[in-house]
C-alpha cells in the first residue's frame, strides 16, 4: 500500500528530491555561480509542480493512515504557495544579484520551505502538522539570516527562531494535551472527542494552545511582535517571501486545524478566532501609522491583512472559508506586487526603505507610481479594484454567519487602515520635490511590479471575475467544510 | 406635425445655446425665433383644425417598472390646443420683443454674449412648457413642470451679477419646492389608489376615487378630496396663489421680456391648466374645490390691494397678475372650467401685453423702474402709450355688458363673476364680492400705472426724460400684435367658453344633452341624457327648442370624455347666463368706480394720494409691505430653518461629527500607535511575554466561558 500513499505524495517528493539533488550539484561544481540558473530552475519547477498539481488532482486521497490529506483545499493552498513562491523567487533575483545575496542556498531553503509548507496545509495528523511546520520554520529561519556579515539580520533571523521555537513549543504542549484527551493525534480522531457531548476542558486548553501556535506563524496579535522586526531585518526579498507563501500555509493550517479537528466545536473556536482577528486587525491598522520603514509598514499591514482573513475563519462557515481563501490569493497577490516595488526602491546605489524617499516619485516615474497607486488601494480595499472584492467577501460572510459586530470592526479598522495607504499615495502624488529613489528597476522586478498591478485594476472586470478565483475558492472551501 | 411642434423650440434652444459660436450671436437669435414662429404656425393649425376628439401621438416608452408604465407621447384635446397657442404665440412675440430689449444691457460688460444664452433659455423654457401641457401622463406633465421651474429659475437669475436676482431665484425656486412637494404627493397618491398616472387611465376614475379612503397617520381620508388637494397645493406653488405667492413679485428681478412669457402668460397659468385638466377628479372633491374657491378670492383681493400702492412698475403688474390668477382658480374652483380657461386665454394676451408695454416705457426710460419718475411719456412714446391703454382697458374689462361690446378681459372677468354668483351659497357670494371689490382695486391700479406713467409732468432724473425715446420696431410690432389679441380674443371665442352648454361643449369636445324637466325625474334624465350623448345630440339640439329661444343643454361626458368634465350635478354653466342683471352690471360699476377714484387721485388732484397715505399710515405700511408676509415667512420658516442649518453645521457636523473624526485621527489613534510603538522594544523577552500573556488571557476567558 505503500505506493498509494506515495503516489499521494509525488510534487513533495519530486521538491525534496530536487533540493538534495540540487545542493549536491552545487557544491560538487560552481557553487554560488550556479545561483542564478538554480533560482530560475526552482521558480521553474514550482510553476510545474502548481500545474501538475492542479491538473492531476481530484477528489479526496487520504494517505499514511489519515496522517496526510489530498483534498481540494490542500491543492488550492499548494497551488497558491508554489506560484507566490516562485513569484517571489524571479522577481528577488535582480536584487539579490545587486547586493551579492544571491547563495545557491537560497532556492534550495526555499524549495525546502515549501515542502514544509505543502505538508502543513495536507496535514491530518498532528504530528504531520508538526513535521511540516518545523520543517518550513527552520529553513526560514536560514533564509531571513541570510545576510550573515549584517547585525540587523542576523538579529532578525535569532528573533524569529527564538520566538518560533517558543511558538513550537506552545504548538507541541497544546498537541499534547490534545492527544492526552483525544486519545488520537489524528484530526479524524480529534473530531469525534470534540463533538461527543461536551468538550472536555482540557481538550479545550489544548485547542486554544493549538491555536497561540499557529497565530505565531500568521502573525495574529498577539503574537505578532516578530513581525515588524523580522520584516525589517530580514533582506527585502526574504520579507517578501516571509510576508507571502508561509502566511497562505499557516492560513490554511489554522483552517485545516479548526475545522478537520474541531469541526463539530464551532462555537468553541470561534471567539478566539474572532478576538485574535480584531486585535490583528486594529493593531495592523493603528500601528502602522507611525512607521517611516516601508518593510515595517508592510509587516503592520500583513498582521491587519491576516486579521481579515481570520474574519471569515471566524464566521465558522463555508462561505467563511471561501471568502478566507480569496482573501488570502489577493492578499498574496498584491503583496508580490508591492514588494516587487520595494525591491527597486534604490537610492544612489543603495537600497533604501524610507517612506520618505517616494516623496514626488510620481513627477518622475508616473508609470511606476500608477502601479504602486492601484496596489495601495487595493490594500486599503478602495472599489473597484480587487482588494476591495477581497474585503467583501470576509465581511458578507462574517455578517452571514451573524458576526456583524465583528464586520463592523473590520470596517472602521480598514478605514484607519486607509489612512497609511493613502500617505504613502499622498507622497508619491504630493509630496514636496526633493531628491528622491533614482534607481532604475530590473526588467524582470518591473514586469512583476506592472502584471500584479494590471491584475488588482483589472480582474474586477466583469469579463474576468476574478478570474474565476471566487469557483475555485468555492471548491476548495466546500472539500474542508463538511 | 404635433412632432415638430413639440420640438422646434428645443431645436432652437440647442441651436442658440450651443451653436452659437458657429452661426454668431444674431444667428442665434433668428434661429431660435424662427423656431419659435415655426412651432407658433404649427400650433394655430392644431387649434383651428382641432375637432374635439381627444388623440395621443406616441413618441417613445419612457419608463417600465412593475406596474409603472409610461410612454413620452403628445395628447391633444382643446385644453392642449388652447395652451399651445398661447404658448407659442406669446414666446414666438417675446422672441421676436427680445431683440430690441435685449440689443444692450448695462447688466453686462461689453463683448460678453449674453443674449444666445437669453434665446436659449427662452426656448428651453417653451419646450418645457409644451411638455407640460402635452403631457398624456403626470409624470410627463411634471417633467415639463420642473423643466419650466428651471427655466424660469435660469432667466429670474439671468443678470447674476445682481445679488437681488439670484436671491429672487433662488425665492421662486424654493417656494416652488414647498409647492411641488404636495403635487409630488398628489401624483403619488394617486398611483397608489388607481395604479397607473396615464391620464386615460386615471381621469376616468373620478367618481370612484370619491368612494375610496386612503388611511394616512390613522386617518380616512378621502380619495378624491386627498388627491385634488395635494394637486392643488403644487398648482398654488406655480400659480402663485395666496401663502405660495411671495415668490412672483420677485421674480420681476429678471428682463421684462421674461416676465411677460413666464411670470404673466404662460408658466404661471400651469396651476389652472393642471386644475382643469384634472377637472373629472376636482369634480368630485367639493370641499377641495371650495377651498381653491377661497384661496383664488383672496388671492384676487390681497394681490389687488397690494397692487395699489405698489411704485415699481413692474410690481404693480406683478400683483395684477397674481390678482387675475385668482379669478381663474375661483372659476376652476365653482367648476366652470372652461370660465377658467376663457380668462387664462384673453389674460395671457393683455398681460403679456402690459408687460412688454412697461417693458418699452423701461427701455426708454434707460432701465428706471419707478413710477414715481416717470410722468408725462405719452408724447415721448405713443405707440407704446396706445398698447399699454388697450391693455389697462382689456384688464379693467371695459364694455358694455349683455352685449358683444367689450375688450378681451370684459368677457372673461364677467364670466367669472357671473359663475361664482351663481355658485350660490356663502362661499359663492364671498368669491363674488371679493371678486367685485378686487376689480376695484385692479381698476384703480391699473388707470393710476396709465396716469402716473404718460400723464402729469415728468418726474425724476431730467437727463432720462429728454432722453426717453420710442422703442424700435421688434419691440413694437409684438405689441400690436397682442394688442388684436387683448381687443378680439374675448368677443371672438366668447361663446365657445362661456356660450350656450351645447357651444361650450362642442368646442371642448364633451357630450352634452338638453336639459330635461324636472317633472320627468332624474332617472329617464340620465337615460334620456346616454342615449342623447351617443347621437352627439345633434339632431335633438335641432328639434329642442326652449322658453327662452334656445335649448337648456348639460355637459353629460363621462369623467375623462373630453376636455374638462362637469359633475352630473354641475349645472353653474348655465345658472351663470342667468344671474340678476345688477350682478351682470357690478363689474361694470366696479370698474367704473376704480377709474374715477384714479382720475380724481393722479389727475385732479395729485396731492391726495400722499395725505391719504399719512393719513392712514399703518395701513398703507401694511399695504406697502405686501400684507408682511415676507416678515412673516422670514420669521416663522426662513429664520428657524437657518437656526436650524446652523446648528446642524456648526454644531452637529462642525463639533460633533468633525470633532469626534478629527478628536478620533488627531487624539486617540495616534495615542494607541504611540502606545504599539513603545511595546515594540526590540527585546525578545518583550515579545516572549506578550505572547504569553496573549495565551493566558485566551485560555483563561476560554475556560472561563465553558466553566460557566
Amino acid at each position: 500500500m505503500i505506493g498509494a500513499d506515495l503516489s499521494i505524495l509525488i510534487p513533495e517528493i519530486v521538491l525534496a528530491v530536487f533540493a538534495m539533488a540540487a545542493m549536491l550539484a552545487a557544491v560538487y561544481t560552481s557553487k554560488d555561480a550556479v545561483a542564478p540558473a538554480l533560482t530560475w530552475g526552482t521558480a521553474l519547477i514550482f510553476v510545474v509542480m502548481a500545474f501538475y498539481i492542479a491538473v492531476t488532482g481530484e477528489g479526496v486521497r487520504v494517505g499514511f493512515n489519515g496522517g496526510f490529506v489530498d483534498d481540494g483545499f490542500a491543492r488550492f493552498a499548494k497551488i497558491t504557495i508554489l506560484l507566490s513562491a516562485a513569484a517571489i523567487l524571479i522577481v528577488g533575483i535582480e536584487f539579490m544579484q545587486k547586493s551579492d545575496l544571491l547563495r545557491f542556498e537560497y532556492p534550495i531553503l526555499v524549495t525546502l520551505s515549501v515542502i514544509g509548507m505543502m505538508v502543513m496545509v495536507s496535514s491530518g495528523d498532528l504530528i504531520v502538522l508538526y513535521v511540516g511546520l518545523e520543517l518550513q520554520s527552520l529553513a526560514l529561519y536560514v533564509i531571513a539570516s541570510l545576510r550573515r556579515d549584517s547585525v540587523r539580520s542576523t538579529e532578525a533571523g535569532l528573533k524569529y527562531f527564538i520566538l518560533g521555537a517558543l511558538s513550537s513549543g506552545l504548538l507541541l504542549y497544546g498537541a499534547s494535551l490534545v492527544y492526552g484527551f483525544a486519545g488520537t493525534t489524528q484530526f479524524a480522531g480529534i473530531i469525534e472527542t470534540a463533538t461527543a457531548g461536551e468538550m472536555p476542558v482540557g481538550l479545550l486548553i489544548g485547542l486554544v494552545f493549538l491555536i497561540s501556535g499557529l497565530a505565531f506563524k500568521v502573525s495574529a496579535a498577539p503574537f505578532h511582535m516578530w513581525t515588524p522586526d523580522v520584516y525589517e531585518g530580514a533582506p527585502t526579498p526574504v520579507t517578501a517571501l516571509l510576508a507571502t507563501a508561509p502566511k497562505v500555509a499557516a492560513v490554511a493550517l489554522f483552517a485545516r486545524v479548526v475545522h478537520d479537528a474541531f469541526g463539530g466545536a464551532v462555537g468553541e473556536w470561534q471567539q478566539v478566532v474572532a478576538l485574535l482577528a480584531v486585535l490583528s486587525m486594529f493593531l495592523g491598522s493603528i500601528a502602522a501609522i507611525g512607521q517611516t520603514d516601508i518593510k515595517r509598514l508592510m509587516a503592520y499591514s500583513s498582521i491587519g491583512h491576516m486579521g481579515f482573513a481570520l474574519m471569515g475563519l471566524a464566521a465558522g462557515t463555508e462561505q467563511g472559508v471561501e471568502a478566507m481563501l480569496i482573501y488570502i490569493a489577493i492578499y498574496v497577490t498584491m503583496n508580490i506586487g508591492t514588494f516587487s516595488f520595494i525591491l527597486s526602491m534604490e537610492k544612489d546605489g543603495r537600497h533604501v526603505t524610507d517612506i520618505s524617499a517616494l516623496s514626488s516619485f510620481a513627477s518622475r516615474e508616473g508609470g511606476k507610481a500608477l502601479a504602486l497607486l492601484v496596489l495601495m488601494f487595493s490594500l486599503a480595499g478602495v472599489p473597484p479594484l480587487v482588494g476591495f472584492f477581497g474585503k467583501y467577501a470576509v465581511l458578507f460572510a462574517a455578517v452571514e454567519a451573524g458576526m456583524a459586530w465583528l464586520a463592523i470592526a473590520g470596517v472602521i479598522a480598514s478605514v484607519i487602515g486607509a489612512y497609511y495607504y493613502l500617505r504613502i499615495v499622498y507622497l508619491m502624488y504630493f509630496g514636496e520635490d526633493r531628491e528622491g529613489l533614482d534607481g532604475r528597476m530590473g526588467l524582470v522586478t518591473y514586469a512583476g511590479l506592472m502584471a500584479m498591478a494590471a491584475l488588482i485594476a483589472l480582474a474586477w472586470l466583469p469579463g474576468l471575475n476574478l478570474l474565476g478565483l471566487e469557483g475555485m475558492a468555492a471548491a476548495a472551501a466546500q472539500t474542508l467544510v463538511r | 406635425m404635433e412632432t415638430i411642434l413639440l420640438f422646434a423650440p428645443l431645436v432652437g434652444a440647442l441651436v442658440a445655446g450651443f451653436g452659437w459660436r458657429m452661426i454668431g450671436q444674431t444667428g442665434a437669435q433668428v434661429a431660435a425665433t424662427a423656431m419659435l414662429f415655426l412651432a407658433c404656425i404649427l400650433s394655430w393649425a392644431v387649434f383651428l383644425g382641432f375637432d374635439g376628439e381627444t388623440y395621443t401621438v406616441p413618441l417613445f416608452t419612457w419608463i417600465e417598472s412593475g406596474t409603472l408604465f409610461t410612454d413620452w407621447a403628445i395628447r391633444i384635446d382643446r385644453l392642449t390646443a388652447i395652451m399651445l397657442i398661447v404658448i407659442t404665440s406669446v414666446s414666438a412675440l417675446v422672441h421676436l420683443y427680445s431683440f430690441g430689449y435685449m440689443a444692450h444691457d448695462e447688466n453686462f460688460k461689453d463683448g460678453e454674449s449674453y443674449r444666445p444664452r437669453f434665446f436659449a433659455y427662452l426656448s428651453f423654457f417653451t419646450f418645457a412648457m409644451l411638455m407640460l401641457v402635452t403631457a398624456d401622463n403626470l409624470l410627463q406633465l411634471f417633467f415639463g413642470w420642473e423643466g419650466v421651474g428651471v427655466a424660469s429659475y435660469l432667466l429670474i437669475g439671468f443678470y447674476f451679477r445682481k445679488p437681488s436676482a439670484g436671491a429672487a431665484a433662488m425665492k421662486a425656486f424654493i417656494v416652488n419646492r414647498v409647492g411641488d412637494f404636495g403635487f409630488l404627493l398628489g401624483i403619488f397618491a394617486l398611483f397608489w389608489m388607481t395604479d397607473s398616472i396615464q391620464f386615460d387611465v386615471i381621469l376616468p376614475m373620478g367618481a370612484e376615487l370619491a368612494q375610496m379612503t386612503i388611511t394616512f397617520l390613522g386617518m380616512e381620508l378621502n380619495a378624491a378630496e386627498t388627491i385634488a388637494f395635494l394637486l392643488f397645493i403644487g398648482a398654488m406653488g406655480k400659480s402663485a396663489q395666496l401663502l405660495l405667492h411671495t415668490w412672483l413679485p420677485d421674480a420681476m428681478e429678471g428682463p421684462t421680456p421674461v416676465s411677460a412669457l413666464i411670470h404673466a402668460a404662460t408658466m404661471v397659468t400651469a396651476g389652472v391648466f393642471l386644475v382643469c385638466r384634472m377637472s373629472p377628479i376636482i369634480e368630485y372633491a367639493p370641499m377641495a374645490g371650495n377651498f381653491i374657491i377661497i384661496i383664488g378670492a383672496v388671492t384676487a383681493f390681497f394681490a389687488a390691494t397690494v397692487g395699489l400702492v405698489q411704485n415699481d412698475i413692474k410690481r404693480v403688474i406683478a400683483y395684477s397678475t397674481c390678482s387675475q390668477l385668482g379669478y381663474m382658480f375661483v372659476a376652476a374652483g365653482v367648476g366652470v372650467y372652461s370660465v377658467a380657461m376663457f380668462h387664462l386665454f384673453t389674460h395671457a394676451f393683455f398681460k403679456a401685453m402690459l408687460f412688454l408695454g412697461a417693458g418699452s416705457v423701461i427701455h426708454a426710460m434707460h432701465h428706471e423702474q419707478d413710477m414715481r419718475n416717470y410722468g408725462g411719456l405719452r408724447k415721448k412714446i405713443p405707440l407704446t402709450f396706445w398698447a399699454m391703454m388697450i391693455g389697462t382697458l382689456a384688464i379693467t374689462g371695459v364694455g358694455i355688458p349683455t352685449t358683444y361690446f367689450g375688450f378681451a378681459g370684459f368677457f372673461s372677468k364677467d364670466a367669472v363673476v357671473e359663475s361664482a354668483f351663481a355658485f350660490g351659497g356663502d362661499l359663492g357670494q364671498f368669491a363674488f364680492w371679493s371678486l367685485i371689490v378686487a376689480a376695484v382695486f385692479t381698476s384703480f391700479y391699473s388707470w393710476r400705472l396709465i396716469f402716473l406713467t404718460f400723464f402729469g409732468e415728468p418726474r425724476g432724473s431730467k437727463h432720462t426724460h429728454e432722453h426717453a425715446h420710442e422703442s424700435p420696431w421688434t419691440m413694437l410690432a409684438p405689441l400690436g400684435v397682442l394688442a388684436v389679441g387683448a381687443v378680439f380674443s374675448g368677443v371672438v371665442w366668447y361663446n365657445s367658453f362661456f356660450g350656450h352648454t351645447d357651444e361650450v361643449g362642442r368646442f371642448f369636445g364633451v357630450p352634452y344633452a338638453q336639459e330635461e324637466h324636472v317633472e320627468e325625474g332624474a332617472h329617464g334624465a340620465t337615460d334620456e341624457a346616454h342615449a342623447a350623448a351617443d347621437t352627439h345630440a345633434t339632431e335633438s339640439a335641432e328639434s329642442a327648442e326652449g322658453d327662452h329661444g334656445y335649448a337648456h343643454y348639460n355637459l353629460v361626458g363621462a369623467p375623462g370624455e373630453g376636455a374638462i368634465h362637469a359633475a352630473p350635478d354641475n349645472n353653474i354653466l348655465n345658472e351663470a347666463h342667468e344671474v340678476p342683471y345688477w350682478v351682470k352690471w357690478s363689474p361694470f360699476f366696479a370698474m367704473l368706480l376704480g377709474f374715477v377714484v384714479a382720475f380724481w387721485f393722479y389727475i385732479v388732484n395729485p396731492s391726495l394720494p400722499r395725505r391719504l397715505a399719512e393719513s392712514q399710515r399703518p395701513l398703507y405700511q401694511f399695504l406697502l409691505n405686501k400684507w408682511y408676509f415676507d416678515e412673516a415667512y422670514d420669521f416663522l420658516f426662513v429664520r428657524p430653518a437657518r437656526a436650524l442649518g446652523r446648528f446642524l453645521w456648526k454644531g452637529g457636523d462642525g463639533a460633533v461629527i468633525d470633532g469626534g473624526i478629527n478628536g478620533l485621527a488627531l487624539g486617540i489613534i495616534p495615542f494607541f500607535t504611540r502606545l504599539a510603538g513603545r511595546a515594540q522594544s526590540g527585546y525578545i523577552f518583550t515579545y516572549a511575554f506578550a505572547m504569553v500573556l496573549g495565551l493566558v488571557v485566551l485560555v483563561t476567558w476560554v475556560t472561563l466561558r465553558a466553566g460557566g
